[in-house]
């Protein structure tokens, strides 16, 4: 461990951290609200916005995320005098917007899957019984099967995060100074190895902790599905009431 | 509109031959990847499932950091450290020039990010394989190494068929990550073709779209030996099992 390394560069890493931390917060959240809609339209009975939406998906997930990047990237810089028309230019001349927006779209395609998945997973009885109630289709969203679905979804949806998190360390290939971007100048100058190990030590440190607090959020979730005596019974090591 | 798919073709002014070469690369470096990854993976799961305390202690940390690293930072770590790593190593005899091989790092770096993944795969396998299974071998007076080929393997390989399929297919987009180390695959190829030609959309959409053809390509194909490792095996059969 080299200290004074460490006072050079390790304040610039921590900064590099929070940026990396917007970005996988804000493509996460936007990308979440963004994946309702294409989930939906892949759900629906409409054929022409469900293939749409099929072919959203299968696009963002069958191809490289930094292939995605530099479409966005380098390709906007391909249609300058055009975005400058819509007074859009000065959004994707930044390469953390265009970090932003590809990470949102693609995670909003892995998101809708998810969506879909737990959606389908619910039984169709919930679905018929939100419908003899009365209810909206908006209100049979949002009150009987989102709430349910979130539960089924937890899982995935941290494996998602988890899978943001990693992928936004390809940010730093288009000039964007998150973790991995400061690291790799903090090699770029020291030209000492250690600092990729630091690097490495918070990317664990991040998805271990949200890992930790995913498996705390699913067994609180999930607390009204187990037995109220589960742990006796696990000492015990016997299910007795098991028909 | 002509004009600019002319780039694509074959020859001293199109880019098709490079962009092709490319593809060659990226399909090659995948397939390399894959036997060490499997093989890596399941030893590492067997150790995860073994008795020994050390061996599932160094399983579980090993799985745990490369599934938590990003992909880019593992592959820089094994990289540039395993070049310093080399060139001491070469030091110690002689003061030689040596360079680590772009490929060469790149199948690590993505093997060990597979293997993690794969010995998850293959741990949950393991557990759904119920003991009787391998006792039954035992009592017919098959060996262990018959046991484990002729009974356990056949319904592992089954249970585990479409995680390592999602695997092989997360493989194949992150093969484009060597891009960045300079590695001539799929991404690096359309880089130069880019810079040479100033039609950065059309050039990555276009690797876009070769790497979404090549996840097709192995969507059937892993479908279809799915399908045939499932031959055999009854349905209502397995769900009795289960009950």
């Amino acid at each position: 461990m080299d200290f004074e390394l460490l006072a050079r560069y390790g304040p610039r890493m921590l900064e590099g951290l929070f940026v990396t931390v917007q970005l996988v917060t804000l493509s996460v959240v936007i990308g979440g609200a963004l994946s309702l809609p294409v989930a939906f339209a892949r759900l629906g009975k409409n054929r022409w916005l469900s293939r749409f939406a099929f072919c959203y998906i299968y696009f963002f997930r069958g191809t490289p995320l930094l292939a995605q990047v530099f479409l966005v990237y380098y390709g906007a810089g391909q249609f300058r005098a055009e975005l400058e028309a819509v007074g859009l230019w000065w959004f994707f001349r930044d390469a953390f917007n265009c970090a932003v927006f590809t990470f949102t779209l693609n995670t909003s395609a892995y998101q809708a899957e998810i969506l879909r998945g737990v959606i389908k997973a619910i039984p169709r009885g919930q679905f018929e019984a939100a419908h003899a109630a009365g209810l909206s289709p908006f209100a049979t969203y949002f009150k009987v099967i989102l709430p349910q679905a979130f539960l089924i979804g937890l899982r995935p949806y941290g494996n998602e995060i988890i899978l943001m998190i990693k992928g936004s360390a390809i940010a730093s290939v288009v000039t964007v100074f998150d973790l991995m971007g400061t690291t790799r100048l903090a090699f770029a100058r020291s030209f000492d190895f250690q600092v990729y190990l630091w690097a490495a030590l918070l990317y664990l440190a991040i998805v271990e902790t949200l890992r930790r607090v995913w498996d705390r959020l699913e067994i609180r979730m999930t607390r009204h599905l187990r037995p109220a005596d589960a742990n006796t019974l696990r000492t015990n090591g016997q299910k007795q009431f098991q028909t | 509109m002509g004009e600019i798919f002319g780039l694509l073709s074959f020859g001293p002014d199109g880019w098709g031959d490079e962009i092709a070469a490319g593809t060659w690369l990226t399909i090659q470096l995948a397939l390399a990847t894959l036997p060490f990854g499997l093989v890596f993976g399941f030893l590492v799961a067997l150790a995860r499932n073994g008795e020994n305390r050390w061996l599932r202690g160094f399983g579980d940390a090993y799985t745990t950091v490369f599934r938590g690293l990003p992909e880019l930072l593992t592959l820089f770590i094994v990289y540039y450290g395993g070049q310093i790593a080399l060139q001491r190593f070469i030091n110690l005899f002689s003061d030689t020039y040596v360079e680590v091989s772009g490929f060469v790092a790149g199948m690590i770096a993505l093997g060990l990010v597979f293997s993690a993944f794969a010995s998850d795969v293959f741990l949950g396998a393991l557990r759904t394989i119920p003991k009787g299974q391998a006792e039954a071998g035992q009592a017919l007076g098959l060996n262990r190494l018959q046991t484990i080929a002729l009974i356990v393997a056949p319904q592992l390989l089954r249970y585990a068929l479409p995680g390592l399929s999602n695997l092989w297919l997360v493989l194949l987009k992150d093969t484009s990550l060597v891009s960045i180390i300079a590695l001539d695959d799929l991404l690096r190829q359309t880089n130069v073709a880019v810079s040479s030609t100033k039609e950065p959309f059309f050039f990555y959409l276009t690797a876009c779209l070769i790497y979404l053809a090549l996840s097709i390509i192995s969507s059937v194909a892993l479908q279809a030996i799915e399908a045939r490792s499932f031959r055999g095996e009854e349905r209502i059969g397995s769900k009795a099992e289960a009950a």
